[in-house]
């Protein structure tokens, strides 16, 4: 296992930025980072993740990125637990860009449940290294001695604490890991358990590092005034106006790059500046003339209305079918039929796009606040034409990710500059830069027919979509969803319907499309969840009892012999079944602490929906009143089967934090296009929820399980948009059938 | 110009119209307080100028010339203030970015208004977006960050 194999203390002063080099810059870095990253030096390394300092703290490796979701607490956490280590004497050190540790791409839903594992593994490692030792010292049998707390107690009472043995377990061979004995969960110490955030103090005093903190001394801050449109090219602008602003040192061409657009820089002028303020107020004097090109006839309202006729004109091409739908609508007793539609969408983190570049002795270091230290590395290291290994990625923290931080375009961005400089350069995006030029959520349109026989029971299921891909992103021309794609519930609907065909139009992207929490299933579950609704109303049954009722008996999903390549978010269907017992479950549970069916004053309804995504099961229920055009959400429900959990209290902080980003994107999101523009640019036409917006009532559940660890990040956002119009139907009768719903009442 | 921060007079050769937020940020490496929009629409970078919450990116330098200006760093240097207490207390930061200016608008909030209402809670922090969506808890923190400073004064 090459990912805990011993390596030379050089090589780990390397991968945690401690290399000479990196040391005297990491020295100007403010905040505590630094400070953990300096400590690390007196520390005996028992494995790739985990040192011990002579005076017993124990040093962790966080090698994933911290957006919010509390992961640089709950992976060490689980290290922690499984070697016996004392939490606070345990100190966190974030882990640069680096193959070794395996995969760092923090997005997907993906850090607990691909590395519970093995941070158990690296753990218990640990702690059989530290037995060893003692047991060598005490010339005992390993069986006569056992971690407790941070100490190796033997049978007869001597006891060392961790720091006295780091020394000797360090020089140890590594463990067998085939052998290597887990813990108990019974014997789980923090396991399970609502450790507080390592950042949390931090965090509110503002001694915190985000890509947007970092000060290298020397450095130019700079501001990029990018392409409009995708694709555009600047024709001339004035260099030596800029030039003349207070405070402006260089300005600098950023060459564009032909389709497809990856994870290139887009093409634009970058003015160089003693501060951010300087650069940013100088590119108003660039005066640039734009080559707009093809990209500029881009409309996304005309776009909108056309991928919605072509969904709901024909056929496309079938991705996934079961029976003969078009016979068995040709039988059914009742038809609905319903076109949903959804915008593009921004991601705006809090904290724009920022990523700090110094080339220097032959490297290249990055500080950015990146969700994928890796993809960083290789995309600067392809651009400047150097070796992977000489390019360094320190990941600070994250203002917020939510997807646009794994596209590492702004890094490149500011190596190109400090490379053109000779000096470390900041590239700082405006929040207008941030939401005119991001990897867009992808706009969709989707088509639906289902017929229900004599007893209301849905006997066919039709559905077809059209969504610029994000494969364009990847492929230029690319512009239809596969499978994988489809695998974000469009394709895997989980009803034991005898009929039903799932189908896909073409859409060709003409904006940079990227993937946003929860990616598709945001369009697909609002307009499977809606439709369901839809059904149930025109069956007469209660929307919960359709849904139970539609989703059939309690079995494990194979869709392979409906010709649909179900991705299963990268998982095997052995290890994470699709388990509609499961998927009902948290529909029963969430109503079962809801006064459901029960009546309500006037203009007030509940809505409800369910969804698997990222291998968990959420049921979301929203009541809302509205009132003289006037929509108020007045709580919020949700119910999480995520499996095992490791750090209850982020999953519900991250299921509180998904109803509101779920809540935001439905109330208010939509970004348009005009002649390839995009129109908004900030918070006062690209609105976000607000405290005052947000219901006093939002309530999460997890379900208690020992399933393997799955999803956590995204799963709350799909079934919230839709529980929202379902519960405006509930109260008004009114079908909302696209975002944002501030489109149809004040908000 | 001389502005005094955080109890400590600083002597600057600016722009009086440079924006006290990057003043802070960009020359006095205070970068406790955070940039969202630029435009007074986030509340990231909130301050207290003369005791009163403003939105820094807002201010010029030349408004704060004089004033006493208080940023999250000078809070408390250990979170001992009582609305730090609170924001821990209810684990409130995800991200974290939002949240200088969160607890800045609540401190100022609490010491206009010891024991708020929902809607003066509503009102007061209408003006700080938390995209990671921490909004329930930051209730939670400032309805017992005014309730115990409702108990120490009683
Ligand atoms: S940065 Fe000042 S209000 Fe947003
Ligand atoms: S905690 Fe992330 S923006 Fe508020």
């Amino acid at each position: 296992m090459s990912m805990i194999r011993k390596i030379s203390r050089r090589r780990f002063l390397e991968l945690t930025g401690l290399s000479a080099s990196g040391m005297v810059l990491m020295g100007s870095l403010p905040g505590s980072a630094l400070a953990g990253v300096l400590d690390m030096q007196q520390g005996a390394m028992l494995n790739l993740f985990v040192s011990v300092k002579a005076d017993g703290l124990v040093e962790i490796i966080a090698h994933r990125s911290e957006m919010g979701t509390g992961i640089r607490t709950s992976l060490p956490q689980v290290v922690a637990d499984e070697m016996e280590a004392d939490w606070s004497r345990v100190k966190v050190i974030q882990g640069l860009a680096n193959a070794d540790y395996g995969s760092q791409n923090t997005d997907g839903s993906r850090s607990v449940r691909d590395f519970y594992h093995i941070m158990r593994q690296m753990g218990a490692a640990a702690r059989v290294s530290l037995e060893q030792a003692a047991a060598n010292r005490w010339a005992a049998n390993i069986g006569d001695v056992a971690a407790s707390n941070h100490q190796i107690i033997h049978r007869d009472g001597r006891r060392l604490d961790f720091g006295e043995l780091a020394a000797e377990a360090a020089r140890l061979p590594m463990p067998d890991m085939a052998t290597l004995r887990l813990k108990s969960p019974a014997d789980f110490r923090y396991i399970g358990k609502d450790i507080p955030i390592v950042d949390l103090q931090d965090m509110c005093t503002g001694n915190t590092t985000y890509g947007i903190d970092v000060r290298i001394p020397g450095m130019l801050f700079a501001s990029i005034e990018r392409t409009p449109v995708l694709q555009g090219k600047v024709r001339s602008f004035d260099r030596a106006a800029a030039l003349k602003m207070p405070g402006v040192v260089d300005v600098i061409k950023i060459e564009g790059k032909p389709l497809p657009s990856g994870f290139n820089p887009l093409e634009g002028v970058a003015v160089l500046a003693t501060d951010s303020y300087s650069a940013m107020q100088a590119r108003a004097k660039l005066n640039i003339n734009w080559e707009r090109g093809v990209h500029a006839t881009h409309n996304s309202g005309a776009y909108l209305d056309e991928l919605a006729a072509r969904v709901s004109a024909g056929p496309g091409k079938v991705a996934r079918e079961r029976g003969d739908t078009e016979a068995a609508l040709g039988k059914a007793r009742k038809i609905v039929e319903a076109t949903y539609v959804t915008p593009y969408l921004a991601h705006a983190p809090m904290e724009p796009p920022v990523a700090t570049a110094h080339i220097h002795d032959g490297i290249c270091e990055i500080w950015a606040c990146t969700q994928t230290p890796q993809a960083t590395q290789k995309t600067v290291a392809a651009t400047l034409g150097m070796e992977d290994k000489s390019v360094k990625v320190h990941v600070t923290l994250l203002g917020g990710g939510f997807g646009r931080k794994s596209k590492p375009d702004f890094s490149v961005e500011a190596a190109l500059l400090a490379r053109d400089t000779g000096r470390p350069v900041q590239v700082t995006w405006t929040r207008e830069d941030d939401i005119r030029h991001d990897y867009f959520h992808s706009c969709s349109a989707q088509y639906y027919k289902g017929g229900l026989d004599d007893n209301d029971k849905l006997i066919a299921w039709l559905a077809r979509e059209a969504t610029p891909p994000i494969s364009s992103t990847f492929k230029a021309g690319a512009n239809m969803q596969d499978d994988g794609s489809l695998s974000m519930s469009f394709g895997s609907i989980p009803f034991a319907v005898a009929n039903l065909r799932v189908e896909s139009h073409e859409a060709d992207a003409h904006v940079r499309i990227g993937w946003l929490r929860s990616v598709f299933n945001i369009p697909y579950v609002f307009g499977i969840g809606s439709f369901m609704d839809e059904l149930a109303h025109a069956a007469g049954k209660d929307p919960r009892d359709f849904w139970l009722e539609t989703i059939g008996p309690d079995r494990e999903l194979d869709f392979a012999d409906e010709g649909f390549e179900f991705s299963n978010y990268g998982r095997s269907l052995a290890d994470f079944p699709y388990d509609t017992g499961r998927l009902k479950g948290v529909i029963t549970q969430l109503t079962d602490t809801l006064p459901w069916g029960r009546t309500l004053p006037a203009g007030q309804g509940w809505g409800l929906c369910a969804a698997r995504s990222f291998l968990s099961y959420v049921a979301v229920a929203t009541r809302v009143e509205v009132k003289d055009g006037r929509l108020r959400v007045m709580e919020m429900h949700c119910m999480m089967d995520a499996g095992t959990v490791v750090n209850p209290d982020r999953v519900h902080a991250q299921m509180e934090g998904a109803m509101i980003f779920g809540l935001s994107l439905a109330l208010m999101g939509e970004i348009d296009f005009k002649e390839g523009e995009a129109v908004q640019s900030n918070f006062h036409d690209y609105p976000v929820a607000r405290l005052n917006q947000v219901p006093h009532v939002v309530k999460t559940h997890i379900v208690s399980s020992d399933a393997l660890a799955s999803g956590v990040g995204e799963p709350g956002v799909p079934p919230v948009a839709p529980s929202i119009a379902n519960a405006i139907f509930a109260a008004t009768g009114q079908r909302i059938r696209e975002f944002p719903f501030n489109k149809y009442f004040s908000i | 110009m001389k502005i005094t921060v955080n109890g400590k007079e600083q002597e600057l050769d600016i722009a009086p119209d440079l924006p006290l937020l990057w003043v802070l940020r960009d020359h006095l490496q205070l970068t406790g307080t955070k940039y969202g929009c630029g435009k007074g629409l986030c509340g990231a970078c909130t301050v207290h100028l003369d005791g009163a919450p403003v939105r820094s990116c807002q201010t010029p330098a030349s408004a704060a010339a004089g004033g006493l200006v208080l940023t999250i760093e000078g809070l408390s240097s250990d979170a001992s203030h009582p609305v730090q207490v609170a924001w821990q207390e209810h684990n409130v930061p995800q991200c974290g970015y939002c949240q200088s200016g969160q607890i800045m608008s609540a401190v100022a909030l609490l010491e206009r208004t010891p024991s708020p209402s929902d809607a003066e809670i509503d009102s007061a922090m209408a003006g700080n977006i938390c995209r990671c969506g921490t909004y329930t808890r930051v209730r939670l923190a400032i309805r017992q960050a005014g309730a115990q400073a409702g108990e120490s004064q009683a």
